[in-house]
């Protein structure tokens, strides 16, 4: 799975001797102060020009900062580098900012100073992004306790009502405030004053063609038909045309990585559902496959084949629906989404089927599937793909040509996939502007490998590619489902063993991805060999193709930046987790 | 009705007989406009309980209004946090009597699976007065649609003399939750809070050491 680390790991020896100070597994551990410019030199030298993902773990005597970087060269695409930082001093974390190298290290740097308090000096903003300004502490501090703390691990005495005596008492009854609050000792609330969640902005005049206006800030959200969602954005506008975006995110944080350290390896596989609540199956698939790298475990065939029919069936109805409400967004008011919808209804059929839920489907084991399909739903599967490709043309006759969308579309929100890639930019919206980059088949999963699809690419990037690349993947995905349906073995295992209820995961440290219907989904797991994952992080591709929203919008009209957003695809229940 | 009130002959039907209340409630109830308002991951049940095939239409709801001001009917349908929950309550105060409340899923009605999430709010019961909770995780299109026609009847039942709107007193807004601080405010908790600030040595925190595992 790796590469070859060794090589690398001379390499940067002989440019920057003693910058790498230890070897952690399959990580190289780079000294701090050296980070920024061996990540220049890994970027600009070396081909390594993507940092995908980048997270932080606790430690008792340290905190240590991971980077995972990846190549968009055709030669050296798969395998990427995994590099991390320590940083020993938990009193006062600081690590040096990688911002100015890849602008998709902002709101992931961001993220870790919201959860860990790690610094990252020369950083431009390094606000609080998932939780308010004022917040008391850092969440995901291994001594940092949430208001219903019970236990380190589930499974919690409350939870087992008959297996002690006196009877656990319920979590509002163990707070003082008999609600989901806490506050630091001493708190007066006549003393306080509230931290604003943005800095009140300045009103700063423009020159316009010797016309002197003002600068206008428009705040669209949380509640907005067009956010998708819980989503904040305050826009900056003259006259009708972007200046800037600032989104405002956290709306719906809901804790999963915290709710994760304390849950069961087994108990996450219902809560990735909640991620990007569009394609269930396909978190499940990302997480197990993480787990499984982490276990050595195998998967049988059968189970194999369940696992990439959901997954496709899954990436079909994303891309019709993202269409769906893309149109929304251009004026098409719901005849488009209420198209995707009905598909989507007869693909819920078939889950609901499978795994007993229409949409928290919670069908993937480690070493296999919940559940076996019969023959009957295999049969009614391929009536639904063949329906599905069916719509997929009549979708492309209904919208292809519409000539409002082409003058809304074409040319907006355009960028080059170099940029995307500084953006960190993955999955479709990056595919759209020209780079075949597919990690289905550059470091192929499951198996991926024996199926004959191609990885179709657009060239500009704009809107109206995005609107093409996600039908020609859709009509892709249906061609790996018939392979599917036609290779899948009769009868077989669909579990690897026996159903292991309560696995422990062998101690280790992965950063694991997939190709999820919206772009790169990572898992990056830390286990310490127990039941339980010590540090479990969700790098989502809505959050940092979220990133380059700005960038996509500065210079267009204020009501293509609403379909610019709705051309990224996001889910909130994935940006904030 | 203790007298019976006699048609005419010529009469019969073609008039009936009803009480103001009843034809308040049957008028209202057939025209709910629920707000466009998606929380979490029950916003995709919603939209597909307004799509083809489960048709609000059929309940004479399908207008979803985006703005509080024209909605009767707010769907709170996701998980509601500490950060969205100010937000969720000056929707609700926006919102023009009469006004119900849906709390969709397990996350509205208790927290659900996040509720020992530090961010997540036990219910958005806490700050808004709820009509109507549909169980599930997410409630299934049929499941909301039995809500909608709870409500219904809720709405047939209520009388028109006791309806708080047509009273004299005005009508409280509620309090809308602070952010900010450390931990979120509900402006009700607060001289509990300074009470607490005042006892030197209690811990205001959970008290994270005691279970008796």
């Amino acid at each position: 799975m790796a590469t070859d680390l060794g090589a690398i790991e001379a390499q940067l020896n002989q440019a920057f001797p003693g910058a790498v100070i230890d070897r952690d597994g399959d990580w190289l551990v780079i000294e701090a102060s050296r980070l920024p410019t061996v990540a220049q030199y890994l970027r600009d030298e070396m081909g390594y020009d993507w940092l995908t993902h980048l997270s932080a773990s606790d430690y008792p005597d340290r905190f240590e900062v991971v980077y995972n970087l990846y190549s968009s060269r055709p030669d050296q695409q798969g395998p990427g580098i995994p590099f991390k930082v320590r940083v020993p001093d938990k009193a006062n974390p600081h690590v040096p900012s990688l911002t100015s190298i890849w602008k998709s290290a902002d709101f992931q740097e961001r993220e870790v100073w919201d959860m860990f308090g790690i610094r990252f000096d020369g950083h431009p903003n390094l606000k609080r992004i998932l939780l308010w300004e004022g917040f008391a502490g850092h969440p995901l501090r291994k001594d940092w306790h949430e208001p219903y703390y019970e236990q380190e691990h589930k499974p919690f005495p409350s939870r087992w009502p008959h297996a002690q005596q006196p009877k656990p008492r319920s979590a509002e009854e163990r707070v003082r405030w008999r609600a989901n609050v806490q506050y630091p000792q001493g708190f007066d609330p006549d003393q306080w004053k509230p931290v604003p969640e943005i800095d009140v902005l300045p009103a700063a005049k423009i020159d316009l063609n010797g016309l002197e206006t003002d600068q206008v800030y428009v705040n669209i959200g949380p509640q907005h038909p067009s956010t998708h969602g819980v989503l904040r954005m305050i826009v900056g506008l003259n006259g009708e045309t972007v200046t800037s975006i600032y989104p405002v995110l956290g709306h719906l944080h809901r804790n999963h990585e915290k709710i994760g350290e304390r849950n069961l390896w087994t108990g996450i596989i219902p809560y990735t559902d909640r991620l990007d609540y569009v394609c269930p199956m396909y978190n499940n698939f990302g997480y197990v496959v993480a787990v499984e790298r982490l276990m050595g475990q195998e998967v049988p065939e059968r189970a194999e084949y369940l696992r990439v029919i959901m997954g496709e069936l899954t990436r079909v109805i994303n891309h019709l629906l993202a269409i769906g409400f893309q149109f929304n967004e251009l004026g098409a008011m719901f005849t488009p989404m209420i198209y995707a919808f009905t598909e989507r209804e007869h693909v819920l059929d078939l889950f609901e089927e499978a795994s007993g839920a229409r949409m928290m489907v919670n069908y993937y084991r480690f070493g296999g599937v919940a559940r076996d399909v019969s023959d009957d739903w295999l049969k009614r599967c391929r009536k639904v793909v063949d329906r599905l490709d069916r719509k997929i043309d009549e979708f492309d006759t209904m919208l292809s040509d519409n000539e409002i969308f082409i003058a809304r579309a074409r040319g907006v929100g355009a960028m080059s996939w170099q940029e995307m890639v500084n953006y960190g930019v993955t999955g479709p919206v990056l595919r759209s502007a020209g780079l075949k980059y597919d990690i289905r088949k550059v470091e192929p999963y499951s198996i991926y490998d024996t199926f004959d699809f191609e990885v179709p690419t657009f060239e500009t990037g704009d809107i109206y590619d995005r609107y093409r690349q996600r039908m020609a993947e859709a009509r892709e995905s249906v061609k790996i489902l018939r392979q599917a349906l036609d290779r899948i073995p009769a009868r077989g295992p669909i579990q690897a063993g026996k159903k292991p209820w309560n696995p422990k995961v062998p101690a280790g440290e992965l950063y694991s991805r997939v190709e999820h219907p919206k772009g790169e989904l990572g898992f990056y797991l830390v286990s310490d060999g127990g039941t339980n994952p010590y540090r479990y992080h969700v790098r989502s591709p809505s959050f940092v193709n979220l990133g380059a929203l700005e960038a996509m919008s500065v210079g267009h009209l204020f009501a293509d930046a609403i379909v610019i957003l709705g051309s990224i695809d996001i889910t909130l229940g994935e940006v904030d987790r | 009705m203790t007298q019976e009130i006699q048609v005419p002959e010529e009469l019969k039907g073609q008039v009936f007989i009803t009480t103001l209340s009843q034809i308040y409630g049957w008028g209202r109830r057939y025209s709910l406009w629920p707000m466009f308002f998606g929380v979490a991951c029950c916003a995709f049940e919603f939209m597909a309980a307004s799509a083809a095939r489960f048709d609000v239409g059929r309940f004479g709801m399908d207008l979803a209004r985006a703005s509080p001001r024209q909605a009767d009917l707010i769907v709170i349908s996701g998980t509601v946090t500490k950060k969205m929950v100010p937000k969720i309550v000056m929707l609700y105060n926006q919102m023009a009597e009469p006004k119900y409340v849906i709390s969709m899923g397990a996350c509205a009605t208790g927290g659900g699976p996040f509720k020992e999430g530090y961010n997540v709010v036990s219910g958005v019961d806490q700050f808004l007065p709820v009509d109507i909770y549909v169980p599930g995780c997410p409630p299934t299109p049929e499941a909301l649609l039995a809500a909608y026609i709870a409500l219904h009847e809720k709405i047939q039942n209520e009388s028109i003399k006791k309806v708080r709107w047509y009273r004299r007193e005005p009508i409280p807004e509620v309090p809308v939750p602070l952010l900010g601080g450390p931990d979120l405010i509900d402006p009700r908790q607060i001289p509990a809070i300074r009470q607490a600030a005042l006892e030197r040595p209690v811990e205001a925190t959970a008290e994270t050491s005691e279970t008796s595992a």
